[in-house]
Parts: structure tokens; sequence; C-alpha cells
């Protein structure tokens, strides 16, 4: 299956934000969702429109957020990788741009990775000096007490044109040492958090499977890895409620 | 090249203060994540596929062209979220290139870059290739965790060096590997992460009594 979907959301001039575009098609469908919020942004909820991904799906979603717009996307379910047919893996591709005085938050449900599946998720982020984002990525590996399925996360965070932040996790058969105690150790469930334009997040330990870091340029991760995404929920929601500055014009 | 010369680099001997960090395994058995051999054994092969493919890549392109050493070391902060693990990569590096500069004469690469531009800038001095940097980087990042092992869990040091002998050839791949990619642009260099590191070495940062460095 091969699916595109694209948000546009722009500035309305009254201090509000519209959705210039919203399409999508299955798997990818868009919804708008909930009032305009006290900030003046909206909500974009991504709602699975088909099992999957499957093998052999190359999926594609394109956010742009304009100066003085504000979105959040959220998705209604977590995203299910299934092995389907024999295939090469599936891919999702997600970019974003968010432009000065823009603010995104991307708060998606967790992917699972079930047995079997084979995917790939490529995210290219970039914000432009002044814009403002907070971006979640969940993983759980493998449904209840089954094997994880492989799944490689390659992500970029730009801001202001210079790389905030690079990371690939690879997980499951075939990612040498991903359950060593390196990388997940006996954790099946990871979550990281970027925020991006200001440090939004007080670094700290909140937990023996989580920390908050300052990166090195202006931005701060938490990571947190955890038995089940219960453990790494805990940790990381409550962040994810930290509003973004007000400094950010409209 | 000169094997002799690449020895010289990849050992452990070499006092550029590598002894004083356990590549994040002293916070990992402090979390009770490693307490055998077996689990050294997967600590190590994550370290390998992660840290040791990110740093022999960098030290393999620093050693291909000195001059992209700054946006190199630039890549590395954008791969190493945690300040601590920013931190003790740095303090490396500037060891490294204290003694490495008693060796060889070394362009100027900044006073503390990431250990792996440092690692790369002194190979390329020493008249290595960036295949044989790569080969250093790699070898580095797992036998300073496996000699930790031993003084942190009291292993049987025949055990740890059996293990990196079944490593090596692990070790030899991975480098081929990152060599091969060296000369792309920073941003498709391997960025393979390591949550667990992360997470340990900012724990450990807030310890007050600890064996190692990082």
């Amino acid at each position: 299956m091969r699916a595109e979907a694209r948000v546009v959301a722009e500035a309305d001039g009254r201090g509000g934000t519209r959705l210039a575009v919203l399409r999508g098609e299955s798997p990818l469908l868009l919804r708008r969702t909930g009032p305009r919020q006290h900030d003046g942004g909206v909500t974009v909820h991504l709602v699975g429109g088909a099992a999957g991904p499957l093998r052999g799906d190359v999926l594609r979603l394109d956010v742009e957020v304009g100066p003085g717009a504000r979105l959040e996307m959220l998705s209604v379910a977590a995203s299910l990788a299934l092995p389907g047919r024999p295939a090469p893996a599936s891919v999702l591709t997600v970019t974003a741009t968010v432009a000065a005085g823009g603010s995104l938050r991307w708060l998606p449900e967790p992917l699972i990775a079930a047995a079997g599946c084979e995917h790939v998720v490529v995210t290219r982020v970039d914000v432009a000096e002044g814009g403002s984002l907070l971006w979640r990525d969940d993983l759980v590996c493998g449904r209840h007490d089954e094997p994880s399925g492989a799944v490689r996360a390659d992500t970029v965070i730009r801001y202001g044109g210079v790389t905030l932040y690079r990371h690939e996790l690879t997980v499951g058969p075939g990612a040498p040492g991903w359950d060593g105690a390196a990388v997940l150790g006996e954790g099946r469930a990871i979550g990281t958090l970027v925020a991006a334009g200001a440090d939004l997040l007080e670094p700290g330990v909140p937990g023996a499977g989580a920390a908050v870091m300052p990166l090195a340029g202006p931005g701060s991760l938490a990571t947190a890895v955890g038995t089940d995404i219960r453990a790494v929920q805990a940790v990381l929601d409550p962040l994810c409620r930290t509003t973004l500055p007000a400094g950010v014009a409209a | 090249m000169s094997l002799a010369t690449l020895l010289l680099l990849a050992d452990g001997r070499l006092p550029s203060g590598g002894h004083a960090h356990s590549g994040g395994l002293e916070p990992q058995i402090a979390a009770g994540r490693v307490r055998d051999v077996g689990g050294l054994d997967g600590f190590l092969r994550g370290r390998l596929a992660t840290g040791g493919l990110v740093s022999a890549a960098f030290a393999a392109a620093a050693c291909g062209d000195v001059h992209r050493c700054a946006e190199l070391d630039a890549g590395l902060d954008a791969r190493t979220p945690s300040p601590a693990l920013r931190k003790a990569s740095r303090a490396q590096g500037r060891a490294l290139l204290r003694a490495g500069r008693a060796m060889w004469p070394i362009p100027d690469v900044g006073r503390a870059p990431h250990q792996p531009v440092a690692l790369g800038a002194l190979a390329a001095a020493a008249g290595l290739t960036p295949a044989e940097a790569a080969v250093a980087a790699v070898h580095g990042t797992i036998t300073g965790s496996a000699s930790a092992a031993v003084r942190l869990l009291g292993l049987d040091p025949y055990a740890v060096h059996a293990l990196l002998a079944r490593l090596a050839p692990d070790c030899d791949r991975i480098a081929a590997a990152a060599a091969e990619r060296s000369s792309d642009p920073v941003d498709d260099l391997p960025a393979a992460g390591a949550p667990l590191l992360d997470i340990g070495a900012e724990h450990h940062a807030t310890w007050e009594v600890r064996l190692f460095a990082s």
C-alpha cells in the first residue's frame, strides 16, 4: 500500500491557526478534532484507516507549520507494525517544518513492533530559529509476551539549519545487542521526547530508566526505557503537558 | 601504513587516560543490568553496533580529511544527547591529543574535540588510513569496558578475553562498514544510539563516589 498525507497549518491573522491543507489517504487519515485551543492552536488526529503498516507499505506524512501557527498532532490509537506478505520493509517517512514563531507538538500513541514485522521510520524535522517543537516517539518491542519485530527509527531534527539531534535506534532480530545492557536491556518499551527551541524540560533523572538531558544545541531530550509502555508513559506524559514558551509570536 | 603504529594507537597502555573510563559499564552494573560474562557479552555487542560503529565512522572520516574535524565534532554533539557522555568524550579527546602531540605532529583540531575526532586526527598524523583509524576506534570501544568489567565484577579475565576474541571478527566487520561510509555527509554518517548508556551516564554523573569517570 502506498499513501501520502499532508497538513499545512497557517496563522489566520486573528491570533488563531487555520489548516490550509488537511489531506490524507488510508491508512494515513487525518481529522481535525476538538475546539480551538486557548492559545489559538488546532489539534489534528491521525486515524489509522487500515491495518499495518505491513511489509511493502510505503507511507509518507508531511507536516508544515507556518509563521505564528500552532499545531498539535495526536493519534487515536497505537500503530501496529505487522509482518504481512513477503516484501521489503514497510517505510513511514515523516517530514515536518516549523517556521519562526510557529509551534508543533507531535505526540502520537506508540508504535508497536509485532513479531515478524520489518518497519523503518524516517523522521526529518526542520525548525526555523524562533520556532518551537515537542516531538515524541514511543516504541513497544513486541505485543504481550512475543518477540520483538524489527524496527529501525532514523531521526534528524534540525534547529535554525543546524542538526540538533541525530539518532538511530534499531531493535529486534538483526540488531546485535539491542537487548543488551547498552541499548534496551530487558526493557521492551522506549520513549523519547525532544524539545527544541528552548530548554523546556528540566534536566534530571526522573526514574531508574529515565533521564532528561540538555542537548548540545538549543533543546533537550527526555528518554525513558521500561519493561512496558506504562513505565515510559509515567515519565514522559507529565513532561508533554509542559506548555511551549509564551514568547512565540502569534 | 604501519601495523606497529596502529598497535601503538590501539594499545590500552597509551597514556591517554582511557583506563579511567568504563565505557558506560559502571552504571549498568550498579543498576543490575550486567552481572556476569553473558551480560557483558550483550552489553559489548550493543556497544559495538551503536557507539562502536559511530566512533569508527567519525574516526575514519577525521582521518580521511582533518579539515572536516569541526563539522564532525558538531555531528558527534548531535549524536550524544547525554551531557555527561559529551563531557567524557571531550575529556578523552583532549587527553588523547596530549599524548598524540608528543608522538606525531598533529594539526589544530581544537583543544578538546570528541574522542573519535581526536583519534582520527592522530591516525592521520601517524600516517594510518581511515580503515585503520576505524579499527582502532571500534577496538577501543569494547576493550575499555571489558577491562572495567574485570575490575568491577571480579570476572575471570580469561573468560573476558575469550569474549573479546569472539567479538574480534565483529570489530573488523563494523570497522570496514564504518570506513566505507566515512566520506558521506555528516548527517548521513552512522547515528546508532544506545538509550541505556545515555540514561546510565546521567545517573552515574549524580553519584558522589564512583570508580570510573564515565
